[in-house]
C-alpha cells in the first residue's frame, strides 16, 4: 500500500474531527464567557457621513442599550434590518450600530438606503473589535446594561420572538446578570 | 390514513433499501446469480415506495391536512397552490424526502438503463446505491418522520417562511438535490469500481453521462438560487457567499473537474486513481453540503432549523460513507495500474491542469466556510471569513483555469504544441487585445478586474467559436462540407463549445453588472422625477394593495427615454401576518440585456418615500451564460456515445494508439 492513498482519509479523519467538536459548540447559543463581563474597551468613529462615534462610555449611560452588528455585505442583515426600524420608530430604546469589515462608502450607502435605526454608529474597518466584542458571525445583536455589562447575546437574523422573548425583557432590566470583575 | 401509507411506505423502503445494499453485493463476490438479480427488482421497488411516501406528503400539503405536524408547522391555507406544493420540501423532513426519492430515482435509472453495463459492474453500483439509501431512509424514519401526527388537530397552519414564497425559490430545491444527489451514481461507481478493482475507459463512458446529468441539474439549481438572491433580497447582490451557498458550490467545482477527469480515463485511460478519488469527493462534498445545512454547525439564513440528534447522525453517517470509501480507496488504490502517458504540454496536461486549480478553489471555499468552525473547535477563539477573503483567494484561482479554458479544447491529446496551438488562437487573442483596449480606453486603467473580465470572457467566447470553426473548416473549405463537418461533430464536441462559451458569457454579466452600475438612492415624493443611465424615472406615489396571504405597499415608477413612456415598474414592500414578517418585491425590468431595477422602501412620515433604483448593464448575461452552461451538458449528454452501449467495441479500438484529436471532446 502505497502512502499517498492513504491521504485523503487522514486528511477526512482530520475534518470529521473538527466537525466533531463543532457539533457540540452550538454557534447559535451565547458563549457563556461573555455574559455578565464588561464590554471591551475600544473608540470608533462614526459610520461615514455620521457625526455620533461608538466607544466604552456610550454604554454606560444608566439604562441598557442595544448594540447590533451589521455589513453591507450580508444579506441576513437586510432581512432584520425592517424590525430594528420598527423598534427606532416605535420605542426610545437606544440602538447602536456596530459597522464589521466594510468600506466607508458601502455602510453609509447601506444606511441611507434601507434606512438608518441607530443613534450611534461605530465604524469598525478592520474587524478588530468587532473579536473584542466576540463576533462570530454576522448579524449579532447584544443587550448591554446601563454600567456596561453584557447581558444577552443573540447569533444570527434578530426575529420578532427573540426579540420579544429575550430581548425586550432584558432592556427592561429584566433578568440582570451581576457584572463579574468591572 | 393517507399520512399511515406514506410512513408505512418509507419503513418498508428501508428495508427494501437494505436488501438492495446487501444481497447483491455477496452474490456479485460469491458468484451467486439468484443474491444479484435481487439487485434490479429492488431498485425499482424502492423507488416505487418512496414515491408513494412523497405522494403522501403531497396530499396532505395540498389538502391542508393540519393533523399532520409538518403541514401544520409549514403550511397555511391561504397559501397559493404553488406554495403549498413547494411547501412540501420547504422543510427538513420533507426535503428529505425528496433527497432519498432522487436518489432512488437514480438507483432505478441504473437498474432500467444501464443494461449495457457488465452485469457485475451494474449489481454492484445499485447496491452501493442502495446502501447510501439505507443512511438517509434511517434518518428519515427515526429522527425525522415528515408524517407525525399531531391531536387535537389545529384549525390553521404556521404558514411558510414568506422570503420562500417565490416562484424561483419553489423549484430551486428539486434541481440542486437533482444535481447534489446526482452524484451519488458517480460515487457508486466509484466504489464498485473499488470493490471490483477495475477501472477502464468503458467505465468512466458510463460515469460519465451520470455525473454531466448532476452537474447540468446542479448548474440550473444554482443559477436558481442566485437569481432567487438578486430580486428577493432587494439589493442587486446575486452571490453571498454564504455557508449555504459555498456547500452547494463545493460540490459543482468538485462536479465540473470530475466530468473533466473522466474523458481523460475514457479517452486515454490515464489519471484512473485520481479519478475515483474525485468522484468519492465530489459526493462527499454533497454529504458534507448536507450536514452543514441541518446540523446547525454554522450560521446562514437558510439553514433548516436545527436538532443536534440530526446533526450526530449525520456525522456518524459521514464517517461511514465518506470514511469508509477512501478507506476502500486506500487499500484498493495502489493495485488499479495507471494508463496511457502523456507530455505536459498535451490535452491531458490542460485538462490536468484544469482539475489541480478546481480542486484548490474547492479547497479555498471549504476553508473559508469552515475555518470559523475550526478555530473556535481549537482555540476556541471566535473569527467571521467575508466576501473579503473569497475575492481575494478565489478570483486568483479562476484566471489562470479560465486562460487555459480556451486553449485546452485545441490541444491534441498525448502531446501538443504549445506554439501551434497558440497559433490556431491567433483570432482570439486578437480579439481579446482589442477589446482589451477598447475597454481600457472606455474605464480607464483603474478598474482592472474590470479590464480582467472583458478580456477573459472575449478570449472564452472567441476561442470556444474558433474551436468550432477549426473543427468545421468555415471560411476555408466549400460551404456544404462545412456544414457536413459541422453536423457529424460529436455532439460533445458542440457541448464544451457551447458550455465554454457560457462561461464567458456570464464573466460578461458578472463584470459588467460589477462594475458599471449606477445607482440612485434618494427620498422621492410623488411626481419626483430622477434620471438613471439615460432614462427619466418619474415616481407616482405608494398605493396599499392586497395579495392572497400579505398585504402590500405598491410604489409606481413611470420610466421614459426621450419624453417616451417605455416602462411602468411597481416594486413592493410586502406584510405578511403567517408567520409575521417584511418582505421587498424588487421591480425589475431588463432593458437591452440590462436591467431597471427599482425598491421602494420606509416612507419618511413627510410624504416622501426611500427609493432606490440601479441599472445593472449587462447582468441577463450572467443568467444566459450560466444556462448556456446547463444546455451545454444537455448537448454534450445527448452524443451519440453515451447512447450506443459499445463497451467492448470500443475497447478493442483502444489498442490502436491514438485517435484523430480534433474529432474527440
Amino acid at each position: 500500500m502505497r502512502l499517498r492513498f492513504l491521504l485523503p482519509i487522514v486528511g477526512f479523519v482530520v475534518v470529521a474531527i473538527g466537525l466533531g467538536v463543532g457539533l457540540t459548540l452550538k454557534p447559535r447559543e451565547i458563549p457563556s464567557a461573555l455574559i455578565g463581563k464588561p464590554v471591551p474597551i475600544f473608540e470608533l468613529a462614526p459610520v461615514q457621513g455620521r457625526t455620533a462615534g461608538l466607544s466604552t462610555s456610550d454604554l454606560k449611560i444608566g439604562k441598557p442599550v442595544l448594540v447590533n452588528v451589521f455589513a453591507s455585505w450580508c444579506g441576513p442583515c437586510r432581512q432584520e434590518h425592517p424590525l430594528f426600524m420598527e423598534l427606532a420608530r416605535t420605542t426610545d430604546i437606544e440602538i447602536y450600530g456596530l459597522n464589521q469589515r466594510d468600506t466607508p462608502e458601502d455602510a453609509a450607502r447601506w444606511l441611507e438606503t434601507f434606512g438608518d435605526p441607530y443613534d450611534k454608529t461605530g465604524a469598525d474597518l478592520s474587524g478588530r473589535i468587532s473579536i473584542e466584542w466576540g463576533v462570530y458571525g454576522v448579524p449579532e445583536t447584544f443587550v448591554v446594561d446601563g454600567e456596561g455589562c453584557i447581558q444577552y447575546k443573540h447569533i444570527s437574523v434578530m426575529t420578532r420572538e427573540v426579540l420579544e422573548a429575550e430581548i425586550l425583557p432584558r432592556l427592561r432590566g429584566e433578568r440582570h446578570v451581576p457584572c463579574e470583575g468591572t | 390514513m393517507i399520512g399511515e401509507l406514506g410512513h408505512f411506505a418509507i419503513i418498508l423502503a428501508l428495508a427494501v433499501a437494505a436488501v438492495q445494499g446487501t444481497l447483491p453485493l455477496i452474490g456479485a463476490q460469491r458468484n451467486m446469480p439468484a443474491l444479484s438479480a435481487i439487485a434490479q427488482p429492488a431498485a425499482i421497488v424502492q423507488f416505487a415506495l418512496i414515491a408513494l411516501a412523497f405522494g403522501a406528503l403531497t396530499h396532505a400539503f395540498v389538502t391542508s391536512d393540519f393533523s399532520v405536524l409538518n403541514v401544520w408547522q409549514n403550511s397555511h391555507t391561504d397559501k397559493p397552490m404553488l406554495y403549498k406544493i413547494s411547501g412540501v420540501w420547504g422543510n427538513h423532513e420533507g426535503s428529505l424526502l425528496l433527497w432519498v426519492l432522487i436518489l432512488a430515482a437514480f438507483g432505478m435509472g441504473v437498474a432500467v438503463l444501464g443494461s449495457n453495463l457488465p452485469p457485475n459492474l451494474r449489481t454492484r453500483v445499485i447496491a452501493v446505491q442502495g446502501l447510501v439509501g439505507v443512511g438517509f431512509l434511517l434518518l428519515l424514519v427515526f429522527l425525522s418522520n415528515p408524517f407525525a401526527r399531531i391531536d387535537p388537530a389545529p384549525l390553521q397552519g404556521n404558514g411558510l417562511n414568506p422570503l420562500l414564497q417565490d416562484p424561483g425559490l419553489a423549484f430551486h430545491p428539486p434541481f440542486l438535490y437533482l444535481g447534489y444527489v446526482g452524484f451519488s451514481i458517480a460515487f457508486s461507481f466509484a466504489v464498485a469500481a473499488l470493490i471490483e478493482g477495475k477501472v477502464d475507459a468503458a467505465w468512466a463512458r458510463w460515469v460519465r453521462p451520470w455525473t454531466l446529468a448532476a452537474w447540468t441539474a446542479l448548474t440550473v439549481g444554482i443559477v436558481m438560487g442566485s437569481w432567487w438572491a438578486y430580486y428577493e433580497l432587494g439589493w442587486g447582490g446575486w452571490w453571498f457567499w454564504d455557508p449555504v451557498e459555498n456547500a452547494s458550490f463545493m460540490p459543482w467545482l468538485l462536479g465540473t473537474a470530475l466530468l473533466h477527469s473522466a474523458i481523460v480515463v475514457e479517452k486515454r485511460d490515464a489519471l484512473r486513481t485520481w479519478t475515483v478519488l474525485l468522484a468519492i469527493l465530489t459526493f462527499s462534498f454533497s454529504l458534507l453540503g448536507t450536514f452543514i445545512v441541518r446540523s446547525g454547525v454554522l450560521n446562514s439564513v437558510h439553514a433548516f432549523a436545527t436538532d443536534p440528534a440530526r446533526g450526530v447522525y449525520i456525522l456518524l453517517f459521514l464517517v461511514i460513507a465518506i470514511g469508509g470509501s477512501l478507506a476502500l480507496y486506500a487499500w484498493r488504490a495502489p493495485t488499479l495500474k495507471g494508463g496511457g502517458m502523456f507530455a505536459p504540454v498535451s490535452r491531458e496536461g490542460a485538462l490536468v491542469l484544469n482539475n489541480l486549480l478546481l480542486v484548490a478553489a474547492t479547497a479555498t471555499v471549504f476553508i473559508g466556510t469552515l475555518y470559523p468552525l475550526f478555530l473556535d473547535a481549537v482555540t476556541g477563539e471566535k473569527v467571521t471569513v467575508g466576501p473579503p477573503f473569497f475575492h481575494a483567494t478565489f478570483v486568483p484561482l479562476m484566471i489562470p483555469l479560465l486562460a487555459v479554458m480556451a486553449v485546452g479544447p485545441m490541444m491534441p491529446w498525448k502531446r501538443a504544441d504549445l506554439a501551434g496551438t497558440l497559433g490556431r488562437l491567433k483570432i482570439a487573442g486578437v480579439a481579446t487585445v482589442v477589446v482589451t483596449l477598447v475597454t481600457l480606453y472606455l474605464a480607464g486603467v483603474k478598474d482592472v478586474l474590470a479590464v480582467l473580465g472583458m478580456a477573459i470572457a472575449t478570449w472564452l467566447i472567441m476561442g470556444a467559436l474558433v474551436d468550432i470553426g477549426e473543427r468545421t473548416r468555415v471560411f476555408r473549405t466549400k460551404a456544404g462540407d462545412s456544414w457536413r463537418r459541422a453536423t457529424n461533430m460529436p455532439r460533445s464536441a458542440w457541448g464544451a463549445a457551447i458550455a465554454h462559451a457560457g462561461m464567458g458569457v456570464a464573466i460578461l454579466g458578472m463584470t459588467g453588472s460589477l462594475a458599471w452600475e449606477t445607482e440612485h438612492l434618494q427620498i422621492m415624493r410623488p411626481g419626483d422625477r430622477i434620471e438613471v443611465a439615460g432614462y427619466e424615472v418619474q415616481f407616482d406615489g405608494v398605493q396599499a394593495a392586497r395579495g392572497p396571504n400579505y398585504d402590500a405597499a405598491r410604489g409606481t415608477f413611470r420610466v421614459y427615454r426621450d419624453g417616451d413612456l417605455v416602462e411602468v415598474m411597481q416594486p413592493e414592500t410586502r406584510r405578511f401576518a403567517n408567520p409575521p414578517m417584511v418582505t421587498t418585491e424588487a421591480a425589475i425590468r431588463p432593458r437591452n440585456f440590462g436591467d431597471l431595477y427599482a425598491v421602494v422602501g420606509e416612507s419618511n412620515g413627510d410624504g416622501g418615500f426611500a427609493t432606490r433604483i440601479y441599472h445593472k448593464p449587462m447582468i441577463n448575461w450572467l443568467w444566459i451564460g450560466s444556462l448556456m452552461m446547463a444546455v451545454g451538458g444537455l448537448v454534450s449528454l445527448s452524443d451519440r456515445r453515451h447512447r450506443v452501449g459499445a463497451p467492448a467495441r470500443k475497447r478493442a479500438a483502444r489498442t490502436t494508439p491514438t485517435r484523430p484529436a480534433g474529432q474527440t471532446a
